[in-house]
């Protein structure tokens, strides 16, 4: 036994001195080891930043294709199939025209007062005409995308938040007065409110040091409380449509309501998922938060239905899926799926309440509903996110050290619960008295409505000289 | 002549057509119509306001026939159009004084 043990060893001593010098040898032939190292591990860095800005880049020009789709045909659809038949070309309009309007407003100056440097309530001048917005990052918002990739993206979220408004006004405003006013509210209430909750050194900016951090993932005060609630004053302001509610006016189509609808919820993964700005498990979590929250609510809608009424509707359940979706906007980036799931039932049966029995007991006429569900269900998410954020899915609050923080009040964080209050607050009060004050303004020099004889007429002859159905063709 | 007024079920257009080409009835004009009788209508509920609607979708035939057609006709399409529920429809008869055939001035049954 000991004598092989001993012949073993002897035989490999020889190999490893081979080994070794052939080690030496390899060593001394190169001639500059460690810069070539160096050189090359920076090549290599440089190749696998660039592979994850190419990757992000990808997600962050598809999420803004989506949520383009969102307003055109999404939105679009969902609210030309809930008016009558005469008006679904002027409400098709709504969504469209701000797809044009606001992308020129954009580009001279509203991104600028949205996400340029400036102080706690508004951005600054400093990227008029989109100066210094280029292929370079910027890297307090996104670091890994080209600072027009952001810009764009923006704008998108910029084009459908005042689209959603037309909802109360829906069959009865003049075409030029609904432009006048969404100008009007996309400068003075939507970009000081976006920058406010996303703008450097914004007053309600979780991520870079706002005085009163508000958790908002992807909008929900910034679009759904501001347009819902700014709905509801259009609603009072401008009164009820002709005949509102002793004359039926049912949807004139659910069929299209429901593609609409339907394509909201695939464009949504855009707006949610999307607002992670990268392509890693953050967009992740917000795309599984959002369909779940969007499927339960979906559910909570038409079984409250179903119980009230004995059916479950087609209406009722896709504008409980949209219900859903505006609720988990704010908490999608910062809960886990059985939250969500459960934020989406509750913001299903809220919001059913909301416009089956609310609206009917003050007699308002919030048209289609943009305030019951968007102003009731952002206004839900908002709260709700501050309670059920956790920091393993976003450590978004650090201490000074770098330390992760806790995030909502199942966190431990029971203070979030007021900074969302105080978000919430102030996205309804910019709301309320912007809305006023253009609604003001916009009535006494062109006014709102139109006459009596073109509102019977319909929107779509009366503003713009068509019809959207003209079966009588002759052959 | 006469002029048979049918107005019956969009279901059952199909079947009565049929009855009627049995007899030998050759023309027909048939109208999408909106309306009620007995039968009440229905209400549909959207986002929780209800709608009451009373006019309900029916199909309608007019025929116009020699007198000695007539009673063929009407029972072909009691037959043809009947479920014995509320909804059926109804059947109006009326006299004609003439017809003129647009192509060769024919008048009377003859143009029929």
């Amino acid at each position: 036994m000991l004598n092989r043990k001993r012949r073993i060893a002897w035989l490999a001593t020889p190999i490893l001195v081979l080994a070794f010098a052939q080690v030496l040898c390899a060593q001394t032939s190169a001639p500059s080891p460690s810069t070539d190292t160096n050189a090359r591990l920076a090549k290599l860095e440089q190749q696998v930043a660039d592979a994850k800005s190419s990757a992000d880049n990808a997600w962050m020009l598809t999420s803004s294709a989506l949520v383009l789709m969102m307003t055109g045909p999404g939105l679009a659809l969902f609210y030309c199939g809930l008016v009558r038949k005469k008006n679904v070309l002027g409400t098709m309009m709504q969504s469209f025209a701000l797809m044009a309007v606001i992308t020129v407003l954009w580009g001279l100056f509203s991104y600028s007062l949205s996400f340029g440097a400036g102080n706690s309530f508004i951005g600054g001048l400093h990227n008029l005409f989109l100066n210094g917005v280029g292929a370079a990052p910027d890297p307090d918002y996104a670091a890994t995308i080209p600072a027009q990739t952001f810009m764009v993206y923006q704008l998108m979220f910029a084009i459908i938040t005042p689209g959603l408004i037309a909802g109360a006004f829906a069959e009865r405003m003049k075409f030029s007065a609904m432009l006048a006013f969404m100008v009007l509210w996309s400068i003075i209430v939507y970009n000081p409110m976006a920058h406010m909750v996303w703008g450097k050194g914004g007053l309600l900016n979780a991520s870079l040091g706002g005085r009163f951090p508000t958790l908002d993932f992807a909008g929900g005060t910034v679009v759904h409380v501001t347009s819902g609630v700014s709905a509801l004053v259009c609603a009072m302001y401008l009164g009820k449509r002709l005949g509102y509610p002793k004359q039926p006016m049912p949807p004139h189509s659910v069929v299209l309501s429901f593609i609409g609808a339907c394509l909201l919820w695939v464009g949504w993964f855009g707006f949610n998922a999307g607002s992670a700005l990268a392509a890693g498990s953050l967009a992740t979590s917000a795309f599984v938060a959002t369909h779940f929250g969007a499927a339960a609510a979906a559910i909570g809608w038409a079984a409250a239905e179903w119980l009230r009424n004995g059916k479950a509707s087609v209406l009722g359940g896709i504008s409980g899926a949209v219900a859903g979706l505006v609720a988990i906007t704010p908490a999608a980036g910062f809960v886990k799926p059985m939250p969500a799931l459960l934020i989406g039932l509750i913001a299903g049966v809220f919001c059913y309440c909301m416009v089956a029995i609310v609206k009917a007991k003050f007699g308002y006429d919030d048209s289609l509903d943009a305030f019951g569900v968007h102003g009731a269900g952002g206004t839900l998410g908002a709260l709700l996110t501050g309670i059920f954020a956790v920091s393993a899915v976003n450590p978004i609050f650090k201490d000074a050290q770098g330390n992760t923080l806790p995030s909502g009040l199942i966190d431990g964080n029971a203070h979030q619960v007021l900074n969302q209050l105080v978000g919430i607050a102030i996205a309804w009060v910019i709301a309320i008295v912007g809305t006023l004050i253009i609604l003001k303004l916009v009535d006494v020099a062109i006014g709102l409505r139109v006459s009596e004889e073109e509102e019977v007429q319909g929107l779509d002859l009366s503003q713009h000289g068509e019809e959207g159905y003209y079966w009588e063709t002759p052959a | 002549m006469t002029k048979i007024e049918a107005v019956i079920q969009n279901s059952k257009l199909d079947a009565v057509k049929a009855a009627l080409q049995e007899i030998g009835v050759e023309g027909m004009t048939v109208l999408e119509v909106r309306g009620h009788g007995r039968q009440k209508g229905h209400t549909e509920v959207y986002r929780g306001r209800e709608y009451s609607v009373d006019l309900i979708p029916k199909t309608k035939l007019e025929l116009v026939l020699a007198d000695a057609m007539v009673d063929k006709a009407v029972q072909a399409i009691l037959g043809a159009a009947r479920t014995g529920k509320i909804g059926d429809g109804k059947i109006f008869l009326t006299r004609v004084d003439d017809a003129i055939r647009i192509r060769n001035d024919e008048r009377g049954e003859g143009a029929l």
